[in-house]
């Protein structure tokens, strides 16, 4: 054990005043500091894609940054995605598109999509491939992730 | 015989609707194992070495550690067959004096929180004297091999054997035999949510809750409370969200024991959340098999005998429920697969070896025993110098019901069917003349086809017959309609992720009348849903479809009685439909909500005529069916890396009716996806100490969307009388046919160098391998 | 999978930043930039360190621009910077290309190019790239600061000639000349993946000539080089398929490859070949 470090999370708009140890990742802490728990943990060694939020508008994985580090920081989780009851255009094109099953690693999915497509708009099919085998899926063979996604693509650029 | 795909009568089976499941999972309101809060954490301490004796174990002062001599009074997990020379073996909670694998617990942490348990258990130090494992079954069934389980004789723990009465008159007879040795290295089916466990203590009842991501919550119930020595009705279990499975969730971790043990006994609650290297090592694993296989052929090169030898490298302990059996007799079972042959002998044998134990896989068994039959096929057709299609046409079962030589009853299905309509979708001459071209500037393409069967729905005799314990055939449904109006189906199967919450209701829907989304489908929770057996070996749609079906018609039943009574109508005049019954041709309807009622608040007008409330069982045990496909995958083979790219993959498949082809289809990609893992990327590895080499996600290879290619499937449906739903299962077949499909597709791409890749995964060092052994021409 | 407790340090000024690494450097302390290849190992507790010096917050280190014919890539530059062309010419276009073959977007987004070369991966991207066109790595500690030429840089598998008190504060890569052509080829099991083998290969036609031929190999020995031999196939030959396929069976020749349980140095030579010949096809 090492001294707890009193930080701030801004998670989807919400301040979390926090005690941490400096070793406890973001992933950890949203979950477990936050009670956020709609980010999944996979893997923690950076490669299965589970964790990911966006920082700062950024996609990262979770599991690789400390909560330290995010702190003054903003920190978009699945569960700030809708607004109220009106869902995300990728949230919708999921379901449209079974993009999931088990819905494991979807939070993981649906915000590396937003994060890159934010960043992105207008990312090249191809490009958008190469983005979404960032992350592991075990159950759809990626077929409606990539469907799902190419959807909501199309929706958020005629959105702008 | 095939019936029309859709709109046959009815509103909601059939139909593509969006899953009921969804909207939790895309806002993150999911709720899964390690999202619950605990008072205290459980980190496990393992074994670095795969074999010895325990001479001490070191723990910080002050550590809370439980190690086996605390768990006096703990029973070992025993695993149990009847048949087949099976000899029981036990495994400890904890190990006791010896350790068997890399990755056994030896010592439960326990600490106010993860990073803390993980802390002390670095500290703790376990001095084991370790001595020479056995990893390979070979070398575990070689004279003179030491003994794993002193009691398990040359370290066979199950053998079967058949021979059928003219198999060797046959044999001798046969115009070629063709052989193929193969090899299927160790996988981990690799759920994105690890193992977990969450056990609380309540103190008002004396009663543990225990969460965990399981397949089976009933069977954990009825397998924790028995090692324990407890009742079983003190005992909650809840599988909540869960986050994949494919078979390594079925299986009993001694994990959950001692959680559920801490609880009662600390009277506290305890969490461990499995990290993705203790599942990579500990996790359960998987395949590794052994497999030669030989089949005679006439001179029409009809498949007139097969005779295979089979051994399952089954780990250190068997698993419960299922038992270490599962694999080598389903094999023995299945191995002439699609296939019309009379004579078959086969030796199929469970090899104990100090390696993590095997669990159920998505495919069981099929993967393997298809990708052998599917490579003896091709080899047999280049052989007699004929197509790999006309060797299928000519030895696939096309008369129905068939008897096969192990005696299976195969209902009617399309595999001839199946595989021209794949034919004909992939464009077969365009191909090859695409080939062709490709080859003149060194590129190396090659196409590779798959057609098997897929047994779905076993009931309680399929499993009888392997002589298992525990046969988990049926299942039970419970439906019911609350006073206000609203339907409740709790089932006994478990699902996580198929989407059979959707796929019930749109059954119920249609004979109750109403709309899927109003249908509440329970699950996962011991307290709330009827014993049953839960979601595994392409079952649930069949089994706990077939039950829902039973209790629905005798809901619909009932809601008609009730509606005759309150409209005064006669029954067969009274129709459901709109969430009410209604008079035929008449403008007079009553509401299910405002029946439901009468059935709960107004019951003396029913004079003792109707029984009060609206709750109806079904239980269902079908003979079992048996889904088929013809897969055909397209591979480039890069010759100078050994890389292969799966440039499409096609699929015609008969599933019976489907019930949802969103979700249908949805299975079919995910299986092909883990067949494509299996066949190319995804290989557990030990050194000769038994230690593991690939226990990172950098290591262990499954696949991202870059190496799936695009799926075009195409259904017939067969409307089968072994299903009452006349749906068939569909969850294993991708994964089966896929690594046939794949393997065949290199061989077909690689046949200019007179190579043979019978080994998967066929990684790039495989195929290189191969290359170079044959001298590289062409 | 939890890290061991470390002391987190978050100094704002490269004087902190330094003067606190002299300080915990000797007692197991590490700089911490995007964390991409250190957290993992930590999660594994394969590295236990007992100060983090996290130089995300220090001023100064996110310097991106020439500087003498040079690119000064600062510590904190993420290699998702690269994405774009950040300097006009083969050298612009060289980064945007390579940078697409490490690891995936997100891992981009924090980790860093310094981070990569102090890592040294013998896989790492960023490592070949340095070593093949004669980066420089400046490093800085309390006691002073120094140049260290690529090529005397990487020692081996994760090893480096950095001091446990320096800081790798920025890395100079050589501008291109305008007519320069570069190739980049690397194998991996998936997309994404530890490159098992690659390539990167610079050099200018001169009178239909190849010269100032650079080859370099990653991934295949214990840390990235050029192979001169592969070189001297090239220089003063025609760009094309025979002197690639020289160059290439010279370079498989040439190194002395890593070896394990599933890749003998037979098949590494086989990647080596591949990779060199069409790093070298890409260029043309």
């Amino acid at each position: 054990m090492t001294e707890k470090s009193n930080i701030t999370l801004n998670i989807n708009g919400r301040n979390h005043a926090i005690g941490v140890e400096p070793r406890r990742t973001l992933a950890d802490a949203i979950r477990e500091d936050c009670g956020q728990t709609g980010t999944h943990i996979g893997c923690e060694h950076g490669v299965c894609g589970a964790c990911t939020v966006i920082v700062d508008g950024e996609p990262v994985r979770s599991c690789l940054m400390f909560a330290v580090q995010a702190a003054g920081k903003k920190i978009r989780t699945v569960e700030g995605l809708a607004k109220g009851d009106e869902l995300h255009p990728m949230q919708r094109a999921f379901m449209e598109h079974h993009g999931l099953q088990c819905g494991f690693c979807t939070p993981g999915f649906l915000m590396l999509a937003v994060g890159v497509l934010e960043r992105e708009p207008d990312i090249s099919n191809e490009d958008l491939l190469d983005v979404l085998a960032s992350n592991l899926c075990r159950c759809t063979g990626y077929q409606n992730i990539i469907k799902a996604v190419r959807a909501a693509a199309a929706e958020m650029r005629g959105a702008r | 015989m095939s019936a029309p795909t859709k709109g046959s009568g009815t509103t909601w089976v059939g139909r593509a609707i969006r899953r009921l499941e969804d909207p939790a999972l895309v806002t993150g309101q999911g709720r899964f194992t390690a999202d619950l809060p605990a008072a205290h954490w459980v980190r496990f301490v393992r074994s670095s070495v795969a074999v010895g004796k325990i001479t001490n174990i070191a723990a910080p002062e002050g550590a809370h550690v439980i190690t086996a001599a605390d768990l006096k009074g703990v029973k070992r997990i025993r695993p149990m067959l009847h048949k087949f020379n099976y000899i029981p073996v036990e495994q400890p909670i904890l190990a006791e004096d010896v350790v068997r694998f890399v990755g056994e617990p030896v010592a439960a942490v326990v600490a106010m929180s993860e990073e803390e348990a993980e802390d002390i258990a670095d500290q703790i130090e376990v001095e084991i004297a370790e001595t020479k494992p056995l990893v390979d079954a070979r070398d575990a069934i070689a004279k003179g091999a030491t003994l794993v389980h002193a009691q398990v004789p040359i370290n066979v723990i199950v053998e079967g054997k058949v021979r059928t009465p003219d198999f060797d008159a046959t044999w001798k007879g046969a115009h070629k035999i063709i052989k193929v040795d193969a090899r299927s290295r160790r996988q981990n089916a690799t759920p994105m949510e690890a193992r977990a466990g969450h056990a609380i203590y309540e103190a008002s009842t004396g009663r543990v809750t225990f969460t965990c991501t399981t397949q089976m919550p009933h069977l954990m119930r009825t397998a924790i409370a028995d090692v324990l020595g407890f009742p079983e009705s003190d005992l909650r279990v809840i599988a909540p969200d869960v986050g994949g499975g494919f078979g390594q969730k079925m299986s009993l971790a001694p994990e959950y024991v001692v959680l559920v043990w801490l609880a009662r006994k600390f009277k506290s609650s305890f969490a461990w959340t499995e990290d993705r290297r203790e599942n990579l090592i500990a996790g359960f694993h998987s395949r590794d098999q052994h497999v030669t296989l030989e089949g005679a052929f006439d001179k029409n090169a009809k498949l007139v005998a097969l005779n295979a030898d089979i051994l399952a490298n089954i780990g250190a302990y068997s698993c419960f429920p299922t038992t270490c059996g599962v694999e080598p007799l389903m094999a023995m079972a299945e191995m002439p697969g699609p296939y019309d042959v009379r004579q078959y002998a086969c030796l199929s044998r469970g090899v104990i070896t100090n390696t993590c134990p095997m669990a159920p896989y998505r495919g069981v068994s099929r993967p393997v025993i298809t990708f052998v039959l599917e490579r003896l096929m091709d080899k047999a057709a280049a052989a007699f110098g004929i197509d790999p299609i006309e060797i299928r046409r000519r030895n696939l079962i096309d008369k129905f019901p068939y008897t096969s030589a192990m005696g299976l009853v195969f209902d009617e299905a399309t595999y001839k069917q199946t595989m021209e309509m794949a034919v004909e979708h992939i464009g077969l001459p365009a191909f090859r003349v695409r080939q062709k071209e490709a080859r003149a500037k060194g590129r190396h393409l090659g196409i590779g086809f798959a057609t098997f069967s897929e047994r779905t729905g076993y009931g309680s005799p399929a499993f009888a017959a392997r002589g298992m314990e525990i046969t988990p055939g049926w299942e039970t449904v419970i439906l019911s309609i609350d006073p206000s109006g609203f339907v409740e189906a709790r089932i006994g199967s478990s699902p996580h992720g198929q989407g059979l919450r959707t796929t019930l209701a749109q059954i119920i829907a249609d004979e109750l009348g109403i709309t899927p989304q109003l249908i509440k489908v329970i699950h996962g929770d011991t307290d709330r849903a009827p014993y049953g057996w839960g979601t595994f070996a392409s079952r649930s749609l069949v089994i706990s479809g077939g039950a829902t079906l039973i209790a629905a018609r005798k809901v619909r039943a009932k809601l008609i009685k009730i509606a005759s009574h309150m409209l005064e109508a006669a029954p067969e005049d009274i129709v459901l439909e709109d969430g009410a019954a209604k008079v035929a041709g008449t403008d007079r309807s009553i509401s299910i909500a405002k029946m439901a009622r009468e059935a709960y608040h107004q019951t003396h007008r029913f004079k003792g005529e109707i029984e009060p409330g609206i709750t109806e069982t079904g239980t269902y045990d079908p003979p079992g069916t048996f889904s088929n496909a013809c897969h055909v995958a397209i591979v480039d083979v890069d010759v100078e890396t050994g890389r292969v790219a799966v440039e499409k993959f096609l699929v015609a498949e008969d599933a019976g009716l489907i019930i949802n082809p969103m979700i249908a289809d949805g299975q079919v990609h995910g299986g092909i996806a883990q067949g494509i893992g299996n066949a190319l990327l995804e290989e557990i590895i030990y050194d000769s100490d038994g230690g593991i080499l690939t226990a990172t996600l950098a290591d262990y290879l499954p696949p991202t969307a870059h190496e799936i290619p695009p799926i075009e499937l195409h259904h017939i449906e067969t409307h089968t009388s072994a299903s009452i739903t006349k749906a068939k299962g569909l969850g294993e077949g991708g994964t089966i046919g896929a690594p046939a499909a794949v393997i065949n597709a290199i061989n077909d791409a690689l046949s200019p160098f007179g190579v043979s890749i019978d080994e998967m995964p066929a990684t790039p060092q495989r195929i290189r391998a191969a290359l170079r052994a044959a001298g590289e021409a062409a | 999978m939890k890290p061991a407790p470390f002391i987190h340090h978050v100094p704002k000024t490269i004087e902190e930043a330094l003067a606190i690494l002299a300080e915990v450097a000797p007692q197991d302390g590490r700089v911490l930039a995007g964390g991409q290849s250190l957290v993992p190992i930590m999660a594994f507790r394969m590295a236990r360190p007992a100060h983090l010096v996290d130089i995300n917050e220090v001023k100064g280190l996110d310097k991106l621009a020439v500087e003498g014919g040079k690119l000064v890539i600062g510590a904190r530059v993420r290699h998702a910077a690269f994405h774009k062309n950040v300097v006009d010419g083969p050298l612009g276009k060289l980064l945007t290309y390579v940078v697409r073959h490490i690891a995936h977007y997100p891992i981009r987004m924090r980790g860093t190019f310094c981070g990569s070369l102090a890592h040294a991966d013998p896989a790492s991207e960023w490592c070949l790239v340095a070593a093949t066109l004669g980066g420089e790595i400046i490093a800085k500690s309390k006691r002073g600061e120094r140049v260290i030429a690529a090529a005397n840089f990487f020692e081996g598998i994760m090893s480096t000639s950095l001091a446990e008190d320096e800081l790798l504060a920025e890395a100079r890569l050589p501008l291109l000349p305008a007519d320069a052509k570069f190739g980049f080829y690397e194998f991996n099991r998936r997309a994404g993946d530890f490159a098992m083998a690659a390539a990167l290969v610079t050099y200018r036609v001169a009178g239909g000539k190849i010269a100032d031929a650079r080859v370099g190999v990653g991934g295949a020995e214990d840390r990235p080089r050029r192979i001169p031999e592969a070189e001297a196939a090239l220089n003063g030959k025609a760009a094309g398929d025979e002197a690639f396929r020289a160059a290439a069976e010279a370079a498989a020749k040439a190194v002395d490859p890593l070896e394990d349980v599933q890749t003998s140095g037979e098949y590494r030579r086989d990647l080596v070949r591949a990779v060199v010949r069409r790093a070298l096809e890409h260029s043309a």
